[in-house]
């Protein structure tokens, strides 16, 4: 039997709550962390609407329980505030020689920083000190100081799925023996760098988006962090630490078709999906939930369901996205919204895909109306998908001992 | 597990490509950083219309990645790993050098190519590769990151051929940001002379490098990947000496089993006393090689080292380029690659016949 993969520690700020239970509570109140821009200094922000975590940079000092200091960027305090909430159960009841990592993943990194201060970099020394944080790796070393974690570091990036990479290779880590717990996820701040380069794309719906609605218009960018621990059931024994759920399936595929969109037919998003339904041993039918990478662009959405309707055949179970009430988070999206799917598996609820309206005429199934209270949910899937095609799916299950 | 290593694509600032030398021709540079040569055309790896919008790194990649896969005879690798510190710094350079403008982006092709993904991505794309594809881009863990992920494909059995690189390029705006915080040297030098500098600050490089690491040998392998350990911010030698202890130990080998040590030497005087403290402790008269002066320092450079490792298995020769130290042996089976990066990231790969 292969090592079976625990998942013991969550932690997430995203623009619906600045922890878990904030985060419950929006999803079960239907409230959208999308409006207008309020932190970040963008002359778009009458035009563009995103999910900002409600915090400017010293309040985030604060949540981090850190002392304000230079060098630290949003992106990196976000992640140490979610970092910490995951990990804090960990180190409460203390440790018996497992080695531990922390693998976590960006894709602007440093930048909401840098490009305030990139003319300085230029012209003058009065920023040095934010010059070595402007790359991927900064967050990920820092959170890993404060959470004194150093068995085992690396960042991924793999744009909009990175987190979801990270999680996966936690979980083969652990699987393979070479690590005992893992701290998998990622974070992403804000920046007029992606903001801008989304919107140079055409991609960002200037309304609140429709994931799957036959009138969708594109992307809200949003912001966050999610962390989830994930642990070897050796670990487990040793710590006796409350398990929350398995996770059981991970597939990664690459749609190999252009840089930003994504196949007509989804190739990629099926082949994710079909690994991580394969390793799972689920039968298809076993989903209960598809919180789906619904971006609401044009493209993702047919490609995506139809990428679903090839796995699911006529049986498709529910299916949402639940970017309209975060935003796209990007590189924090699949632990963003691995953590909203377990809440599916601890509640047992499902999340509705708020503002559709009208069907798409090329999809068989509608998305989840209506929030779904009292439905037996046993096992979710979680799909994040990025430019480049990098896809990633995640099917996590209740705990049976 | 092992995995091993059946063709390479190495651009680098020697002459490493469409050639079949080994180091026997050296260019030596006098310059601000050490830059790569790159192919004559780009027409033999990239559809010219497809080329002619991609900026210098991705081009530099693909390249890279094609001359290992031809070399190698794949046609189609079951994974596709990058591991890049910096991602394209040219197409976020255009992009950060107009955003405090706080105008549209006229055109989104840099903010497409910026993502550090762009490389395998692409990669997969030119060769239609659906198979599991993933970039690190963890500093000088980067390419590390990206040969521990294709070992544990091996051990996994999900893959058989997997291409794993290392890439990272500089520019001339990055080297004189970078400047700042002291990682450079002040202004050129050259990079034949390394050993004989004694200040503070590296000197800059670039370089690609791809790998096909297969389980399964061939009479094309050049060697054999036993083991990549990262250490993050290691207590001292005492820490980094266990590690290799016991990295050795599980491939069933002791300290005097390793016949050449290839370490990061890069002619910063802060932090090369501790490649001098490593050898002298733990390979006390083992033969000694450095590579720095050859590609530069950039996070990815362990792909440069690697290359080297492999040709001096496959060709059973050691370029005097590269020595270090007098030590001599009669045949060299075993060799283990040490890098740090400003003392915090340090890591080793073992590379054996």
């Amino acid at each position: 039997m292969p090592r079976r993969i625990f998942v013991t520690g969550l932690g997430i700020i995203t623009g619906i709550g600045k922890n878990l239970a904030e985060t419950k509570d929006s999803l079960l109140n239907l409230r959208t962390g999308i409006g207008k821009i309020l932190y970040l200094d963008t002359n778009l922000r009458d035009e563009i609407p995103v999910s900002e975590v409600k915090c400017s940079l010293d309040e985030c000092f604060h949540l981090a329980d850190i002392p304000v200091a230079e060098g630290f960027s949003r992106n990196t305090l976000l992640g140490i505030i979610a970092a910490k909430q995951a990990y804090k159960d960990i180190r409460l009841r203390g440790f018996h020689g497992q080695r531990t990592g922390l693998i976590s993943s960006t894709t602007v990194g440093g930048m909401d920083r840098c490009e305030l201060f990139y003319q300085d970099f230029l012209t003058n020394d009065s920023k040095n000190i934010y010059i070595d944080s402007y790359d991927c790796a900064d967050s990920t070393e820092k959170i890993a100081d404060i959470l004194g974690i150093n068995d085992y570091i690396t960042t991924i990036s793999t744009a909009c799925s990175s987190s979801a990479n990270a999680i996966q290779l936690g979980a083969r880590m652990i699987r393979n023996g070479d690590l005992d717990i893992v701290v998998a996820g990622g974070t992403e701040s804000l920046t007029k760098f992606h903001l801008n380069g989304f919107n140079a794309l055409k991609i960002l719906d200037k309304n609140l988006c429709k994931p799957f609605d036959e009138k969708r218009n594109g992307i809200n960018l949003g912001e966050g962090a999610a962390y989830l621990v994930l642990e070897s059931e050796e670990s487990v024994t040793k710590s006796g630490r409350k398990v929350i759920c398995e996770l059981i399936g991970w597939g990664n595929s690459c749609e190999a078709f252009h840089q930003t969109a994504s196949s007509p037919d989804g190739i990629g998003a099926y082949l994710a999906m079909k690994k991580a339904i394969d390793m799972s041993g689920l039968d298809v039918n076993d989903i209960d939930y598809i919180n789906a990478h619904g971006t609401g662009t044009d493209n993702n959405d047919i490609s995506e369901g139809r990428a679903i309707e090839k796995v699911f055949g006529t049986k498709i179970p529910p299916v949402s996205s639940t970017k309209p009430y975060t935003g796209h988070t990007t590189s924090a999206a699949g632990a963003t919204e691995a953590i909203i799917s377990i809440l599916c598996l601890q509640e047992q609820v499902i999340w509705p895909n708020m503002n559709f309206s009208e069907p798409m005429k090329e999809l068989n199934f509608v998305p989840v109306r209506e929030l779904m209270t009292g439905v037996k949910v046993r096992n979710v899937m979680s799909n994040s998908f990025g430019f480049g095609g990098n896809d990633t799916s995640l099917i996590f299950s209740e705990y049976k001992p | 597990m092992a995995a091993f290593i059946n063709g390479i694509g190495l651009i680098s600032p020697q002459k490493t490509v469409e050639t079949n030398d080994f180091l026997s021709e050296i260019t030596e540079y006098d310059a601000d950083f050490l830059k790569c040569i790159e192919p004559a055309s780009y027409k033999p790896y990239i559809d010219p219309i497809q080329s002619r919008r991609m900026s210098r790194l991705i081009k530099i990649g693909i390249a890279s990645a094609k001359i290992c896969l031809r070399e190698a005879e794949c046609e189609m690798p079951d994974a596709i790993i990058t591991g890049t510190g910096l991602g394209s710094v040219e197409d976020t350079e255009r992009i950060l050098g107009s955003i405090h403008l706080d105008q549209p982006f006229s055109n989104p092709t840099p903010f497409m190519q910026s993502t550090y993904n762009t490389i395998s991505s692409q990669i997969a794309i030119q060769l239609k590769c659906h198979s599991y594809n993933s970039t690190y881009v963890h500093r000088s863990f980067s390419f590390e990151s990206s040969l521990q992920d294709a070992l544990l494909q091996v051990a996994e059995r999900t893959a058989k051929d997997i291409l794993a690189g290392g890439i990272d390029e500089m520019t001339n705006n990055h080297l004189e940001i970078t400047r700042r915080p002291g990682h450079w040297k002040k202004g050129k030098a050259n990079n034949l002379e390394m050993l004989k500098w004694d200040s503070p600050g590296a000197m800059a490089g670039e370089g690609a490098g791809y790998f096909l690491l297969s389980s399964e040998r061939n009479e094309k392998s050049y060697a054999c990947v036993k083991d990549v350990q990262t250490l993050y911010k290691p207590e001292g030698l005492d820490e980094i000496s266990n590690r290799v202890t016991r990295m050795l130990s599980n491939s069933g080998l002791t300290l005097s089993d390793i016949d050449l040590v290839i370490m990061g030497v890069n002619g910063d005087n802060r932090y090369d006393h501790l490649y001098h403290q490593f050898a002298e402790v733990l390979f006390p008269s083992t033969p000694l090689a450095y590579y720095k002066h050859l590609c530069g320092e950039y996070y990815t450079s362990t792909g440069f080292a690697l290359w080297a490792a492999a040709n001096i298995l496959k060709r059973k020769v050691f370029p005097l380029i590269l020595q270090l130290n007098n030590s001599h042996r009669e045949s060299i089976r075993n060799i283990l690659i040490y890098n740090q990066y400003q003392n915090v990231n340090h890591s080793l790969i073992l590379v054996t016949q």
